[in-house]
């Protein structure tokens, strides 16, 4: 009786619902095709893929992709570079931004705070693409801004492209360059949110603006950083493969130093064609970011429940 | 901003306001500028001769005044057209389609009479938290659904994202309720509803979620670089790396040899020059939209982060 009654209200329910099940029709199927159905691939990360066999056809060949990838040294290699570089990312840039911010609100000329928060803003409208060619322009051996300016002080040319101990520095440039303006905009969405009154106190308590900023900013937008500096944890084995490529490219000198997780996935897939590998090497990512990812939200759920996301 | 910084409008200068005020605007003068610097020498390359800048290499003023490189751009103008042609209908085509999924769906997770919103967001959340990851993603588009040099391949990927579904569903959030009653009441349909009561109050939100789809299919050159071969089907940004590119590892062929000097000036075209004025020509709209634009991305910034 009891599952007659479910399937009826069930019906019931349906039938109410159709116009809101229609209206979300289109990004359900769109999920189940583009974001479910590829989760069945991961299954090819055990199998050794060949054309003809495609996913379900092609034979299983246990851990032999795994066995390669972390044997072969790359494993841990990628995972190091990855992780520290966002780290470095997450510190320089969260610092950075919170400084802009900070500064922003302190400028008082109208003019010069929106003109140069709009400077800061204009690096994240721009494809990565084209990153890469400011890139060149700057480092490059024979035409780098950088070589003319060393040049012209009378030193020696630095060969940046096959110098791969200075790619974490310009990569980290880069990686701040294109977001500060547009990292700064939550911080300075924080102090903006923050009681005038506070100050006014401060300021009445004989508080210099130097203490202002250190004992009142900075701790009232503490809440909004970490939980910001939580969520980008979440992204800490996820390389920002627009950036890595257009930035390094093909250049294998490079590797030991650029070399991340989704550099040398796209490289096994397009390059070496190698679908098993790159699917061993993408499953291995996915579950260590879901594992992050879970976790951090936990951490976040803790720390102001409002933020968690579940 | 919208809001000025006034609440710190009235302080006393002391010399701790002046030590401020030189390190406030120091520093944010010297990061301003530093997101300019790499723009300016793009153009200035762009409208250098291509012997100053092989001779000196690129600065921040243009050297040599030349318009060559704008004119060898030009002198085939239908391949830099042709990858705007590309970009532009597809943002177009994507932007609108994106618009209306997300603002369907947002609008249906955002009722409170609808009781299994909370399975189907988790639905949608649970695809940000794992993947399948780039290999089972890249034979789906190749060989489930053959989209391989197809244009669908473009248009797809890109315009459903739950990152936009969140800014856009915690926008129709803020609508009261009542309002979506009292038109329910009258009798006005879901359908009616949705676009006749919501969609006119929810208009920076369009404008919001709108400018980051058309954005990221501006952008886009990686999905062109998995599933497009044939180089007329090309957007502009693939269209730009693979010039670039191109002109790039000719460039690392001949520095690597001794009489590099010798082989490009028997070259009859610049190339340095040229790259910088295909980026220019690329970029030129986006940078000419940006002033715009950048308020409706501030908004969504801040709502985005806030619940993504």
């Amino acid at each position: 009786m009891k599952g007659k009654n479910g399937s009826n209200t069930f019906l019931k329910k349906l039938r109410k619902y159709r116009i809101y099940l229609l209206m979300l029709a289109p990004a359900v199927i769109y999920t189940l095709v583009f974001a479910y159905y590829p989760m069945t691939g991961i299954v090819m990360a055990f199998k050794k893929y060949s054309y003809s066999g495609g996913i379900w056809g092609s034979p299983w060949n246990g851990l032999e992709n795994f066995k390669f990838f972390f044997r072969s040294g790359q494993a841990g290699m990628v995972t190091r570079n990855t992780v520290l570089y966002n780290i470095a990312f997450i510190l320089v840039g969260t610092f950075t931004q919170i400084a802009v911010a900070v500064f922003l609100t302190e400028i008082h000329g109208k003019k010069f705070r929106k003109i140069s928060q709009s400077m800061m803003f204009l690096p994240y409208f721009i494809s990565w693409v084209i990153v890469g060619v400011m890139a060149f322009n700057i480092f490059s051996s024979d035409y780098g801004f950088v070589n003319r300016l060393i040049t012209s002080l009378g030193g020696e040319k630095i060969a940046f492209y096959t110098t791969p101990q200075a790619w974490p520095f310009i990569l980290l440039f880069f990686n701040i360059w294109k977001g500060v303006g547009y990292g700064s905009v939550m911080y300075l969405a924080a102090i903006m949110g923050i009681d005038t009154s506070v100050y006014e106190a401060a300021e009445i308590d004989g508080a210099n603006v130097f203490q202002r900023i250190f004992k009142v900013t900075i701790p009232m937008i503490m809440p909004t950083t970490i939980i910001l500096l939580l969520m980008s944890v979440g992204g800490i084995f996820k390389g920002n493969f627009d950036m890595f490529y257009n930035l390094v490219g093909n250049n294998g000198l490079l590797y030991n130093y650029t070399d991340v997780i989704d550099t040398l996935a796209m490289r096994a897939l397009i390059s070496s064609n190698d679908f098993g590998m790159s699917a061993a090497i993408g499953l291995f990512q996915s579950v260590l970011c879901f594992v992050t990812v879970t976790i951090v939200n936990k951490l976040v759920g803790l720390y102001d429940k409002d933020y968690a996301l579940f | 901003m919208a809001k000025e910084a006034t609440h710190l409008g009235k302080v006393k200068k002391g010399k701790d306001v002046m030590a401020l005020n030189i390190i406030a605007y120091g520093f944010t003068g010297l990061m301003a500028l530093l997101c300019l610097i790499p723009f300016l020498m793009i153009v200035a390359g762009s409208f250098s001769s291509e012997t100053a800048i092989t001779a000196n290499g690129f600065s921040l003023l243009p050297q040599d005044f030349s318009l060559e490189a704008y004119r060898t751009v030009f002198r085939e103008p239908i391949v830099v057209f042709r990858a705007y042609a590309t970009t532009i209908v597809l943002t177009a085509v994507g932007t609108a389609l994106g618009l209306l999924i997300q603002t369907m769906t947002a609008y249906v997770l955002s009722r409170r009479d609808f009781e299994w919103r909370n399975g189907f967001s988790f639905f949608f959340y649970f695809t940000t938290l794992f993947s399948g990851g780039l290999v089972p993603t890249f034979i789906l588009y190749t060989q489930t659904l053959r989209l391989q040099d197809n244009y669908l391949a473009l248009l797809l990927p890109l315009v459903f994202s739950v990152y936009n579904l969140l800014v856009m569903k915690s926008y129709i959030s803020a609508i009261p309720d009542s309002l979506v009653e009292s038109a329910r009441i009258d009798g006005c349909g879901e359908v009616r509803t949705l676009f006749q009561i919501v969609l006119p109050l929810i208009q920076p939100a369009l404008a919001t979620v709108g400018l980051f789809i058309a954005l990221a299919y501006w952008n886009d050159w990686y999905n062109a670089m998995l599933y497009i071969k044939s180089d007329t089907k090309y957007p502009l940004q693939y269209f730009l790396y693979q010039q670039v590119n191109n002109i790039e590892s000719y460039k690392k062929l001949i520095s690597n040899s001794a009489v590099n000097s010798a082989v490009v000036s028997s070259m009859s075209l610049p190339t340095q020059t040229l790259k910088m004025a295909l980026t220019i020509v690329v970029t030129g709209p986006i940078i000419l939209a940006f002033p715009m634009v950048q308020k409706y991305f501030v908004q969504g910034i801040t709502i985005g982060a806030v619940k993504g």
